[in-house]
């Protein structure tokens, strides 16, 4: 078991999601960045089923009532363990007593803590998720509360040399499909789309990133009926600066979705902050 | 005419056309609305390996799929030989749900009708309804089958406000609220019935495919 004794932020417990009742208009869910997710995992021997804490922006500080085995990956941040510096992207061991402190991340946008075993709140339709858009799943860790731990599965991957940021591609461009709408754009929307700066504005959360920048403009006026999205899907709504689906995404969208990003490019725009220039590149054929 | 991975579209309305929808999705969109339900039936009874989900919508069914398992090409085959269920043999359940009409916008949708709340109550109460997709919130189902005198555009200012259990109508479809949201529905009365409830498996009272009846609660 694990103590919350501080908590700032967005701090949310986050695995896999629930994938497969979009029929009965639930949202997927899960980690916001899923490769980071799954990194934490290996490391400490879990399962993605497992859950993890996905801090946005957070702060969170954690005491150990038995021995735990924790990683911490995503956007770096501070750590310290009973206030000595300790490094990311590998297992620590929590004694009981043992206090971890993870810190506001210094770049990048979600951090997430995983612990050997998983944080075990109850499944709700297959997953441990909190959904922020339809409410689905456990409620945000508070101060005081108690996480039970789950028994570990698999054993932590002690020898590993990670580089510093393996996988937050914070530079790189992300690469877009033509969406299921993209004949709805003007022919020169999607080489907008894919030659612009876009910046990510505050309004952005794990429903979607929304971006600003040069408009889409569209060439079939009509509404749209609402139909299914995906998570990636990259959305013009009415006033034509595009967003881009993340893990919350409803179930459906009555805007034109002009591109999908592919799933790992997802991760990645995941972790740009508000304010963070994006730019696209177009990806065609299989 | 559209262009994909999986060749031109036909451009007819009777042919329904696929859309590509990244790595591991497609879009097919029906020529018509009334299409989606028995492709829907008819896909729901025959998901191969490899398939995650179904959503239908209005005119459209979003298949996902687990690339590893599947491709997108073996997707639209099945998708492209799979003959939808006639429309008329509904093969869900049929729910029956108490209505209480004390709705706040009777008045006014009776008035837009050019009729009575009598026979506002009436009409919607003697209707047949499907659900043809859920969408919005989790167990908010678009019910088809709503009289044609009661199809009324939304509201042009949403209620910040609509409680849980309201039964609504905008354009061709009635629906009732699962839980208190914001909503631009015409609200004609309340339900005691508990659209969406996660201590039941499936937690919605009615699934794409269900027929549905209102019935006057006494």
């Amino acid at each position: 078991m694990i103590e919350v004794v501080h908590v700032a932020g967005l701090v949310t417990v986050q695995d896999s999601g629930r994938p497969g009742y979009g029929r009965w208009g639930v949202s997927p869910s899960g980690a916001a960045d899923r490769s980071s997710h799954l990194l934490g995992a290996r490391l400490v021997g879990n399962d993605g089923c497992a859950a993890t804490l996905e801090l946005t922006l957070g702060e969170v500080t954690l005491v150990a009532h038995e021995r735990h085995i924790v990683a911490v990956t995503g956007a770096p941040a501070p750590i310290t363990l009973d206030g000595a510096p300790m490094p990311s992207l590998r297992p620590l061991v929590l004694q009981p007593g043992h206090e971890l402190r993870v810190g506001r991340a210094t770049h990048g946008l979600r951090t997430y803590v995983s612990v050997a075993g998983g944080v075990d709140v109850p499944r709700i339709l297959g997953s441990r998720s909190t959904d922020t858009l339809s409410g689905i799943g456990p409620p945000r860790p508070q101060v005081g509360d108690v996480l039970a731990v789950g028994a570990p599965t698999g054993r932590p991957v002690w020898d590993v040399d990670l580089p510093a940021e393996p996988h937050l591609g914070l530079a790189g461009s992300l690469a877009v499909r033509p969406g299921p709408r993209a004949d709805w754009f003007e022919p020169q929307a999607l080489r907008v789309l894919t030659g612009s700066d876009y910046e990510v504005t505050p309004d952005s959360n794990r429903v979607g990133a929304r971006l600003h920048g040069p408009a889409l403009v569209r060439r079939v006026s009509r509404e749209l009926p609402p139909e299914g999205i995906v998570r990636g899907a990259v959305q013009v709504p009415a006033g034509g600066e595009p967003l881009v689906f993340l893990a919350d995404h409803p179930v459906t969208g009555g805007y034109p979705v002009i591109g999908v990003l592919a799933p790992s490019d997802v991760d990645r725009l995941a972790q740009r902050r508000p304010g963070d220039v994006v730019r696209f590149r177009l990806v065609t054929g299989g | 005419m559209q262009e994909s991975r999986f060749g031109l579209s036909s451009g007819r309305a009777d042919v329904p056309d696929i859309r590509p929808c990244g790595d591991s999705g497609l879009l097919l969109e029906m020529g018509n609305a009334g299409d989606v339900l028995g492709a829907y039936s008819a896909l729901a009874a025959s998901v191969p390996p490899g398939v995650t989900d179904l959503v239908p919508a209005q005119c459209t069914i979003l298949v996902t799929y687990d690339l590893h398992t599947t491709t997108a090409d073996a997707v639209a085959s099945w998708l492209r030989s799979t003959p939808p269920t006639a429309s008329d043999a509904p093969d869900g359940s049929v729910v029956e749900i108490p209505v209480t009409y004390d709705g706040e916008d009777l008045a006014e949708v009776a008035a837009a009708a050019g009729t009575t709340v009598e026979e506002v109550v009436r009409l919607h109460s003697t209707a047949g309804y499907r659900a043809a997709f859920c969408g919005f919130a989790p167990g908010f189902a678009y019910l088809t089958g709503l009289p044609s005198q009661l199809h009324l555009p939304r509201r042009p200012t949403p209620r910040t406000r609509v409680p849980a259990g309201a039964v609504a109508i905008a354009g061709e479809y009635s629906a009732v609220y699962p839980g208190a949201s914001p909503g631009g529905w015409h609200l004609l009365g309340t339900s005691t019935a508990a659209m969406w409830d996660l201590s039941r498996d499936p937690p919605g009272l009615v699934q794409p495919g269900d027929s549905v009846r209102f019935v006057v609660a006494r």
